[in-house]
């Protein structure tokens, strides 16, 4: 079976897979980080939302030999020493979720959103989470929550 | 999914041999609709060679009296480059409507007009353009290029090393999304080239066509109001749940308004 290697959460990773291994699946499955989920597998709900260096992907829309090389976050490597990242304690502060499946995604495709914009509209926000649904919410909060965290995050 | 072997090449010439010595091969580049088509079995290749370890397939540049963008260039990079906001205002803004924020970051401008789907946005732009086609053996009109339905001019095995934009006096794009989707419910590009006026529409029939009648409506007289007094026939245009021909041939006029209004 071929092997990949890549930087998950700052660690370096080696693993056997499949040549059709999903990225999610060897996240999940091998390094046991169940944070990123399967929502609707077809890449469309963006439940699985990873960053690839830096920037935000679908996890289930790539292999995971085509990481080989790459840095890649979880949801679990955003917390640093213990303490929320920005964009989760947005979340938090304003009730952005609800049964909490999308949250995963909403924050990874939120950090990626912001990065370089402190002050987004409410509007492209909503354009920019196209690629990520939510059933239980309506979404307001998230909104909200991704407008704080921004600001949180100044721009960085 | 069924396995594959799967190979990581870092040329073109290597992603070539791979190929060639393949029984059933398929490229990958961003995988954004071959995945999903992997995934519900529509294709088995034995052997899937991706090309987005491949520097030569990548970046922007100015060229000549244009813009060349490498295959392997995501919809992200082309969206926010300044140099093509400034040279194709309207190929910026046709990127951004790609897909969502995530697709965008790996979906490719190589692997779009390969594909060729019939509601894609790229197709638009290189048919609305006059865009070349840059293979690893010739060079391809975008006239040529399209075939109809998921259907291209190129052969087996052939590879997309980049496509070269020439600069319009003018050009615009606007798209009526499929919610659902964010494929073009009905998108057109109208450009004001040297040549003479283009107009090219994608989502609206089976694959992305030229207007004759908005080309000859907009080539007297470059304004909306030119664009939105053309009738265009239903025959031939696609109908499913999401809009009937008649309502896509309402919606070609009027994106061509649009465009037309908003070009720059």
């Amino acid at each position: 079976m071929p092997t990949v290697t890549m930087t998950v959460n700052g660690k370096a990773v080696t693993g056997e897979v499949e040549g059709r291994t999903l990225l999610v699946h060897f996240l999940r499955d091998k390094l046991h980080l169940t944070g990123t989920h399967v929502g609707c597998d077809t890449a469309q709900c963006g439940a699985c939302t990873v960053h690839l260096n830096g920037k935000a992907i679908k996890s289930c829309n790539m292999l995971a030999l085509q990481a080989e090389g790459a840095e890649i976050t979880t949801i679990e490597g955003l917390a640093q020493n213990g303490t929320l990242h920005p964009m989760q304690e947005a979340f938090r502060d304003n009730h952005g979720l609800q049964c909490g499946f999308c949250t995963p995604g909403m924050v990874m495709a939120a950090v990626s959103l912001v990065k370089g914009k402190s002050n987004l509209s409410d509007d492209e926000i909503r354009h920019g989470l196209d690629g990520n649904i939510c059933r239980c919410t309506g979404y307001h909060n998230i909104v909200k929550a991704v407008k704080a965290g921004a600001q949180a995050m100044g721009g960085k | 999914m069924h396995n594959f072997a799967f190979h990581r090449p870092t040329s073109v010439a290597d992603a070539a041999k791979a190929i060639g010595a393949a029984s059933d091969g398929k490229f990958v580049a961003g995988g954004q609709t071959l995945l999903p088509t992997l995934r519900q079995r529509l294709a088995e290749p034995s052997d899937m060679i991706d090309l987005s370890a491949i520097a030569e397939l990548k970046g922007i540049k100015v060229e000549g009296d244009g813009i060349t963008i490498g295959a392997a260039t995501t919809h992200t990079e082309v969206a926010n480059s300044a140099d093509v906001k400034k040279t194709i205002p309207a190929l910026a803004h046709l990127a951004s409507l790609i897909g969502d924020h995530q697709v965008r970051q790996r979906g490719t401008i190589g692997g779009s007009i390969a594909n060729n789907d019939p509601a894609a946005d790229y197709p638009a732009a290189v048919l609305g353009l006059g865009a070349t086609i840059r293979t690893n053996k010739r060079e391809i009109k975008a006239d040529d290029f399209f075939k109809g339905m998921f259907e291209t001019d190129l052969a087996e095995g052939e590879i997309i090393t980049a496509v070269h934009f020439p600069k319009p006096e003018k050009a615009g794009y606007e798209k009526f999304r499929q919610p659902a989707s964010r494929f073009a419910l009905v998108g057109v590009f109208v450009a004001k080239t040297g040549g003479g006026i283009r107009v090219a529409v994608t989502g609206a029939g089976p694959g992305v066509f030229r207007s004759k009648e908005l080309e000859a409506a907009l080539g007297g007289n470059f304004t909306a109001d030119a664009a939105k007094g053309v009738k265009i026939s239903a025959n031939g245009l696609n109908g499913d749940l999401h809009g009937s021909p008649e309502y896509r041939a309402s919606l070609v006029s009027t994106l061509a308004a649009r465009a037309t209004a908003a070009a720059s």
